[in-house]
């Protein structure tokens, strides 16, 4: 029996990604998912949300369990308000970063997880939304 | 503020990440370790994070420049205890820790840092003492 779970959490500091990966991991392993994969999703969370606190300076996550016929998972949708990303692709390359870090994040978040859609507007936000399968 | 505590056992100094690292306490355990390096003159940091369920590149980063930062200041880092899932997660993020040496737990970290050390030149040799 699928549950129906829907939340939304603000990312409004470093704190919240605490929570936000708990509470994420919580509902992952409330519908059954191994640990292996709770674990690539809430770093693929953690990557994303600290983006959007880094450069968007917070936003919004909303969580959602997802069937899709006998595929059981968690979607997972960041939204901000931020200055958005100028040029995608880049964004998605390794090593490319236009903070101090790694460059890992988003490159790194798409391979930890099954879906990943990446929608950005200049001067308006960006939109990520991921999918991870239970069994995926 | 919160702090991670470090202990200082012998020549080395343990770290037990006990709590979620938030980035914050990450950079502030980077600056305390490598301070206390520098006042203890350790030669050996074991970083235990059996308690992690999440590595991310940030934190990754942060465990690289211990690494770094006591590798200059000739002290060596291992890293012990990491769940196989954070292992399987680092690997396919792209992280690998380079540079950074790990072991199963803290009993075989300890034995590897006592290797290394006694790998060294004798710390008691009067050679650099001039």
């Amino acid at each position: 029996m699928p549950m129906t779970i829907k939340e939304n959490m603000a990312i409004q500091q470093e704190r919240d990604l605490v929570y936000c990966r708990n509470r994420v991991k919580e509902i992952a392993a409330k519908i059954g998912m191994g640990i292996v994969n709770q674990t690539k999703l809430i770093t693929a969370t953690s990557e994303i949300a600290r983006n959007m606190l880094r450069y968007a300076g917070g936003g919004n996550v909303k969580v959602e369990v997802i069937t899709r016929g006998k595929l059981e998972g968690l979607q997972l949708v960041f939204e901000d308000s931020g200055p958005g990303i100028p040029d995608i692709n880049k964004a998605m390359q390794d090593g490319f970063t236009t903070g101090n870090t790694l460059g890992l994040g988003l490159p790194g978040a798409k391979r930890l997880v099954n879906e990943f859609a990446i929608q950005s507007v200049v001067g308006k936000g960006t939109t990520v939304k991921i999918l991870k399968w239970k069994n995926g | 503020m919160e702090r991670i505590p470090i202990l200082k056992m012998g020549r080395f100094l343990l770290v037990t990440i006990q709590v979620d690292l938030y980035d914050r306490l990450a950079l502030t355990l980077e600056e305390d370790l490598v301070q206390m390096v520098y006042d203890t003159g350790a030669s050996g940091v074991l970083i235990d994070i059996s308690a992690l369920s999440i590595v991310d590149s940030f934190m990754g980063r942060i465990i690289g420049n211990i690494a770094g930062m006591s590798s200059i200041m000739d002290a060596e880092t291992v890293v012990v205890g990491m769940q196989p899932a954070v292992a399987i997660t680092l690997i396919e993020l792209g992280l690998p820790l380079a540079g950074v040496h790990t072991a199963l737990n803290v009993e075989r970290g300890m034995a590897l840092l006592e290797s290394r050390m006694s790998a060294r030149p004798d710390d008691t040799s009067d050679a650099d003492d001039d």
